[in-house]
């Protein structure tokens, strides 16, 4: 039977240790939406969403109460919207008049972010794809919980620089769009390599092709939980370090399955997977960068971060993985900057650059996130940001991804506050040197060689 | 069998267990266990405890206990079993 010292120990986590369930994500094919009439495809849409997640916000909240373990967040993904707008959409703002569906009927069912205004396009782009794109600026500043993906390159197909160009110059465009609120537009668009099919987390979520009908994916967090466990064990050695990392993230892994387990049979969906992630906040505690802090770092960014990080990454996964039946999404460490304010203190003691964030993405999960830049960044060296990024999920066969942030009018020194979850962030120096030739060539970068791993 | 964790922590004051014992008895919910200490001046109680016979929806011995704790200036805590299970049991 269940002791009193395991009872305080999961209680000390939730009130003290952040521990929570980060997101309760349903995915929700839309393929059965499609028509050729506009304004039918629209109802369809609204008629399916809400029908079927109409009970997931009282769902979540039932849970919480019951196991006494918060739910953050509940979600809905879709099926990417250039293949279900394909069929209507004759031009950008028709998929505009989508996006503002998706915003109302995720206003009428109380979730707080939708994604899936999304184009799979990591080897071509279709004309609703482009479509699509160039609708993301005004669908991102016309909308407020809608959340949109481009998957612009993949490991067995290259990736597409003309789509990159694209949207270096459509990132550009959405923080114009939304320059009154601190180009908060760009927070809802991310890029990828290998974006993955089942991940419950914004703003990336999209419903894959490969998914069922309905799915519910549930996204667990608790950074606070293995910083406060690593406590316990400093000067200790690494195989005393990496035990540790494990087990808690054994347990925290734990609370998602079940809490996945049980919404699945309240909402009579079928369970999809648990994303593994220590995902932080801009609380305080609440910090991947503070764990590294803990494994021996004066701050993030230091030398030896990206060892630190890859030993994290890996623990985590090895400790989650035997405690969820089903694993999935983008398992592991995310690095977000604003949303993480030990990230954020590193950056501001001049201890994180740009580039060393990169080469922290090659160890962990997902990629540049959450990064301010200066509002004056031309949209080619956007386009090149990304394409290094994209070329490391390419090449290592890992989901990579890039959502910075051009503040409109502020340059490097202030500080652009989108507050919330999202947190705030110091705006972070660019490298100068122009990329324009490369990013201007047509085509895109063949699939890699999987032989010859140098 | 449906169980149920009932925690309290909080100052130390007469008839804490009495209270939450008295709920628990008109309500036709079974202590199987019960474990109590003081740590530096502070309570701490675990109790699990079967609602199968209680008249009362889940959510509402939640609030009532709630209510209870604030009564006594003690926080209550109660749960359903598998949370802990999962996290401490393989």
């Amino acid at each position: 039977m269940i002791n009193q010292f395991e009872v305080i120990e999961t209680n000390k986590m939730v009130e003290e240790e952040n521990l929570d369930v980060r997101t309760i994500t349903m995915g929700i094919s839309l393929l059965d939406c499609i028509d050729s009439d506009l304004d039918a495809c629209c109802k369809k849409i609204h008629d399916k969403i809400f029908e079927s997640a109409k009970d997931l916000v009282k769902t979540g909240e039932k849970i919480a109460k019951e196991y006494g373990v918060p739910i953050v967040n509940k979600r809905i993904s879709v099926t990417p919207i250039a293949l279900v707008g394909g069929a209507c959409c004759k031009n950008s703002d028709d998929f505009v008049k989508i996006a503002k569906t998706l915003d109302d009927v995720a206003k009428e069912v109380g979730v707080n972010f939708l994604g899936g205004y999304s184009a799979l396009v990591s080897k071509g782009t279709t004309k609703a794809d482009e479509l699509l794109m160039r609708s993301i600026p005004k669908a991102l500043a016309c909308t407020d919980f809608v959340c949109s993906s481009v998957n612009l390159g993949s490991t067995k197909t290259g990736i597409n620089m003309d789509a990159v160009r694209l949207m270096g110059e459509i990132i550009k465009e959405t923080a114009e769009l939304t320059k009154d609120k601190d180009s908060l537009g760009c927070a809802k668009l991310v890029v990828f390599c290998n974006a993955p099919d089942d991940n419950p987390f914004m703003a990336g979520a999209f419903h894959g092709v490969t998914e069922a009908d309905r799915i519910i994916n549930v996204g667990v967090s608790g950074p606070g939980v293995v910083k406060t466990a690593l406590e316990s064990v400093r000067g200790e050695s690494f195989e005393v370090l990496c035990e540790t990392i494990k087990k808690t993230a054994f347990k925290v892994t734990r609370v998602g399955q079940l809490v996945a387990k049980e919404a699945s049979r309240m909402l009579g969906v079928p369970f999809g997977i648990v994303d593994l992630s220590l995902a932080p906040t801009p609380a305080v505690g609440d910090s991947v960068a503070d764990i590294l802090c803990e494994i021996g770092l004066e701050y993030a960014g230091a030398p030896g971060t990206t060892a630190a990080l890859a030993l994290l990454n890996d623990q985590v996964k090895k400790g989650g993985v035997m405690a969820s039946s089903y694993v999935g999404g983008l398992s592991g460490a995310f690095i977000p900057v604003s949303e993480d304010q030990g990230m954020i203190n590193a950056v501001e003691a001049g201890a994180l650059t740009l580039e060393k964030l990169e080469a922290m993405t090659c160890v962990c999960s997902v990629g540049l996130d959450m990064i301010a830049i200066p509002g004056d960044t031309k949209a080619t060296t956007i386009s090149g940001i990304i394409a290094d990024e994209l070329a490391i999920g390419m090449i290592n066969q890992k989901t990579t991804a890039v959502r910075l942030i051009p503040v409109v009018g502020k340059g490097v020194g202030e500080t652009v506050e989108f507050g919330g979850l999202l947190g705030y962030a110091p705006i972070m120096p660019v490298n100068q040197y122009s990329c324009d030739a490369f990013v201007n060539r047509p085509g895109r970068i063949p699939a890699p060689i999987h032989s010859f791993k140098n | 069998m449906k169980k149920l964790i009932i925690t309290v922590v909080g100052k130390d004051t007469v008839g804490i267990i009495a209270k939450v014992c008295t709920y628990l008895a008109e309500n036709s919910i079974n202590i199987l266990d019960i474990s109590q200490t003081i740590v530096s001046g502070y309570f701490n109680m675990m109790m699990i405890v079967d609602m199968n016979n209680s008249g009362k929806h889940f959510g509402e011995i939640v609030d009532d206990l709630d209510k209870i704790g604030e009564g006594i200036g003690v926080s209550i805590k109660c749960q359903k079993e598998e949370i802990f299970d999962s996290m401490h049991r393989i």
